[in-house]
């Protein structure tokens, strides 16, 4: 068994708006000097430490347990999941 | 007629729910906290607005794991009526027993103001008194009150008249305007706005016999009122 830092990134599906995301491109970054910034997403990151026996099982044990709870709301967000040696 | 008020961490318009359930309409209420289950003889369930957890990871998520709620979708099922108020109407929705999502207010505001709703579905338990298209001023008071569906899902909840409240105009970027709906049986009724907020003329300053009506509509069903 080893120890495995998982990170979930929850964010907005294509389509669906993060106003949030715009504010900050539209009133803040573009408001700068630079202008090459033409997107900007907001999200939400959750860190798991976990005690699996391989990445793989880290990863999958992970979304179990995000599709089980409703970390994420499928109907509007999606997750991503990546897996670090701890 | 007993009608039980779920409290979860963070509610805080149970007390007033409470108030007007038993003060103003003299019903039977009682609180049920929502680590306990509850009982078989209840005629309605209300789940009240707050903000239960917290509104941590997003709003209604985390209550919608609460025991209680396992008694709140057996009783849905038995065709109980069942109103969720604001955060109550976001647990419902976690759960599963309506749906759609609500998210964030398009400013990213909370919004705390009068609005006006209009009935589109005066057929629930909690409509049942109204005329299709009467008109209810009524405060609203959230962060994440704007609901969303995708286009096959209003589709599903038109044909099957699932949307009970619409805003008169935009007030925050819901679909289609939509401010309250119920599940395809009509028992459950989930919605943003708070009715509990404006039943008494002292805190209403335009008209308090509207919201009334969800009230008596709810006697009205459980056969209290003829």
């Amino acid at each position: 068994m080893a120890i495995y830092d998982v990170h979930v990134t929850i964010e907005n599906k294509p389509g669906i708006s993060d106003p949030e995301g715009d504010t900050i491109l539209n009133d803040l970054v573009l408001k700068g000097t630079q202008k090459t910034v033409s997107k900007i997403k907001t999200a939400k990151m959750l860190k798991f430490t976990i005690k699996e026996k391989d990445k793989k099982t880290a990863q999958s044990k992970v979304q179990e347990i995000c599709d089980e709870l409703r970390i994420y709301n499928p109907m509007v967000s999606k997750v991503t999941i990546d897996v670090f040696d701890s | 007629m007993k009608v039980g008020v779920v409290v979860f961490p963070g509610s805080n318009c149970d007390r007033d729910m409470y108030h007007v359930l038993s003060d103003v309409f003299d019903l039977d209420a009682q609180y049920y906290w929502h680590e306990k289950g509850l009982p078989k003889n209840i005629d309605a369930v209300v789940l009240p607005g707050g903000f239960s957890y917290g509104d941590r990871l997003r709003a209604g998520v985390i209550a919608a794991h609460s025991p209680i709620i396992k008694d709140v979708q057996k009783m849905a099922k038995q065709g109980i009526p069942i109103l969720g108020v604001c955060n109550g109407f976001q647990i419902l929705v976690e759960a599963g027993l309506l749906p759609g999502v609500l998210l964030k207010n398009e400013s990213l505001n909370f919004m705390c103001e009068w609005t006006n709703l209009i009935v589109e579905n005066n057929t629930t338990p909690f409509t049942n008194q109204f005329k299709l298209h009467d008109k209810i001023p009524i405060p609203i008071a959230n962060g994440e009150g704007r609901y969303y569906v995708d286009d096959d899902t209003l589709k599903e909840l038109k044909k099957k008249n699932q949307i009970v409240f619409r805003y008169s105009e935009v007030v925050n970027g819901s679909t289609d305007r939509i401010a309250g709906v119920c599940n395809e049986d009509g028992n459950v009724v989930g919605m943003m706005p708070h009715p509990e907020r404006a039943v008494e003329s002292e805190i209403n300053p335009i008209d308090n016999k509207p919201s009334s009506l969800i009230f008596e509509s709810l006697l009205t069903k459980t056969g209290v009122h003829n």
